[in-house]
């Protein structure tokens, strides 16, 4: 595919999730899977498109509601063509996403769906008390624990998790987002965090990263 | 009546005119603080409007800010509509689990009735007294969550999103029964003595929709509901940015706007001047950990920034300080106002 054309598909492609049209994203999809594979189409359009859409809105020139939509309308066209069992969510670190305390779980819904979007399984615990999370954790043998959360005193409980988590059988690497920590860039260290996302892609790239520091021990 | 003789009520009202007063006006708007000062729980200290009242009392006397904040905590207004509040021991209040769980229930929806809301008859308690204590000097602030906003804790984001996409016909179902919550409860707190009214709307920022979504719902919501509103209004972004919707904002018929510490305060200032005040944007959560000299420096980068001509009150970014913000942080930040704030600067 020529260069220029493949940039028109991608503008094509997140002009629909912006835009939030789905028949527009299914069309741009069918049109990539004529001459790409479902996992060409996530690793070159779905995760560039979503971190520029990320990117955007961290800089204010995009909405949070179009960052869910377009996570959403994502994860919605790969579940068609990519079913579970397919070879691309193999051999993948267990990982699981939790909202702690609060009972506002956008950000968590967009973190998971992202995720997915970008090929991973992943366990979502929901919305979680600090002691309820940490028996999952160790009980499901939890290599990633993403947590999500929305107020100060929530996040601030993450520090305990941490400790507790410091006993399980395996490592736990914990990573953090929510709106306390966009506001204060020093929290996530605070809280004894591994590393912290600011954007969902921010979430699926520090998984990659950690899958690979975890695949080479 | 000179400049340097001027109460908290004159000082604010003379920058809401776009006129420098006798110096820069600073809101802390302090909530949980008050329970600190009692010794008490924040779930004890809401309980009471006389706890509030009190609390109130001792932080403008210890501070020397220039408001009474009459805000309990944000789920007030969902405890009208009948959900759930969760309490923590260092955090504001929140909502539980949205009592809108199928949205057909928005079908039916009806009002709360003030006067049978134990806790907003609490607040209005709370307004009454401090205005009577404020004797005229100091404005009391009364808060009414937009009803474009307070769905997030109706239905949950997610459900509410959902809802603003996809189904027109119950999100105006839902914006009639809450635009006519929100004008009782506003005016209510008014009457009762109020001088004006913080219309909490972050779900309008440019951060949570886009300006075209929210030319089409919020924008609306806020002409409507803020036209019935009998006293002024200041619309608070609680840390989301608004700069692309400022001049929107200015015809929804508000004063003022609470402003991001995201946004470049100057560039605010310029964008409002002589159409809206500008109220903030000291990060709340930075503060936390500002030592005196980060204090005093931010306190005179934001003065520096935005205080010229009038127009704008010091305040936080969200609308609400954090509990761990310490009382040394309070107090340096009133004194960087006293010192640098200042007219003419």
């Amino acid at each position: 595919m020529a260069d220029s054309n493949m940039a028109d598909r991608e503008s094509t492609f997140k002009n629909a999730l912006l835009s939030s049209d789905t028949d527009a994203a299914g069309k741009a999809l069918d049109e990539y899977l004529a001459d790409k594979t479902v996992l060409e189409f996530v690793e070159e359009v779905v995760v560039k498109v979503l971190d520029e859409i990320g990117d955007g809105w961290q800089k204010g020139e995009y909405a949070l509601s179009q960052v869910y939509m377009s996570g959403r309308i994502c994860e919605d066209l790969l579940e068609k063509v990519l079913p579970d069992e397919s070879g691309l969510r193999k051999d993948k670190p267990k990982i699981a996403l939790a909202l702690l305390n609060d009972y506002h779980a956008l950000g968590k819904r967009i973190v998971y769906a992202v995720l997915r979007a970008g090929g991973y399984q992943l366990i979502d615990y929901g919305r979680v008390e600090s002691e309820e999370l940490v028996r999952k954790v160790k009980e499901d043998k939890i290599e990633i624990l993403l947590i999500s959360v929305l107020m100060l005193s929530s996040a601030l409980n993450i520090k305990e998790i941490v400790k507790s988590l410091s006993h399980a059988e395996n490592k736990v690497n914990i990573v953090v987002g929510g709106a306390p920590f966009r506001l204060d860039r020093k929290l996530w260290q605070e809280v004894r965090a591994d590393a912290v996302g600011y954007t969902a892609t921010d979430a699926l790239h520090i998984v990659r990263t950690l899958e690979g520091d975890n695949s080479n021990d | 009546m000179t400049k340097s003789k001027m109460t908290s009520l004159q000082r604010v009202l003379t920058t809401l005119g776009h006129k420098e007063p006798d110096r820069v006006p600073l809101f802390l708007l302090l909530t949980m603080h008050g329970a600190k000062e009692l010794g008490m729980g924040i779930k004890e200290y809401f309980s009471k409007a006389e706890n509030v009242v009190e609390g109130q009392v001792r932080l403008l006397n210890k501070y020397g800010h220039d408001c009474y904040f009459g805000f309990f905590y944000a789920p007030t207004e969902i405890q009208a509509w009948g959900g759930e509040v969760v309490f923590y021991d260092n955090g504001p209040a929140n909502s539980g689990e949205p009592f809108i769980n199928n949205i057909d229930q928005i079908k039916t929806l009806e009002p709360p009735v003030i006067a049978d809301t134990p806790v907003l008859q609490e607040v209005l308690k709370t307004i009454r007294i401090l205005h009577e204590k404020a004797a005229g000097e100091v404005p009391v602030l009364g808060v009414a969550l937009s009803p474009f906003s307070v769905p997030v804790m109706q239905l949950g984001f997610e459900a509410y999103l959902d809802l603003i996409y996809n189904e027109p016909k119950l999100f105006d179902r839902l914006m009639a029964a809450n635009e006519h919550f929100c004008v009782e409860w506003a005016n209510a707190q008014l009457a009762a003595g109020a001088a004006a009214i913080c219309y909490f709307d972050p779900v309008s920022s440019p951060t949570i929709i886009p300006r075209d979504l929210y030319l089409k719902t919020g924008f609306q919501v806020a002409r409507r509901t803020i036209a019935k509103i009998k006293g002024p209004t200041a619309t608070h972004m609680a840390s989301g940015r608004c700069l692309p919707i400022i001049d929107d904002l200015a015809q929804t018929g508000t004063g003022a706007v609470g402003v991001s510490a995201d946004e470049d305060l100057g560039i605010l200032k310029q964008a409002c001047r002589d159409k809206l005040t500008v109220i903030g944007n000291l990060n709340g959560l930075e503060m936390i950990h500002f030592s005196r000299e980060e204090t005093d420096r931010n306190v005179k980068n934001a003065i520096d920034a935005a205080a010229a001509g009038g127009g704008f009150i010091l305040a936080d970014n969200h609308g609400e300080i954090p509990c761990q913000v310490p009382d040394e942080v309070l107090l340096a930040i009133s004194d960087a106002v006293r010192t640098h704030g200042n007219y003419p600067q």
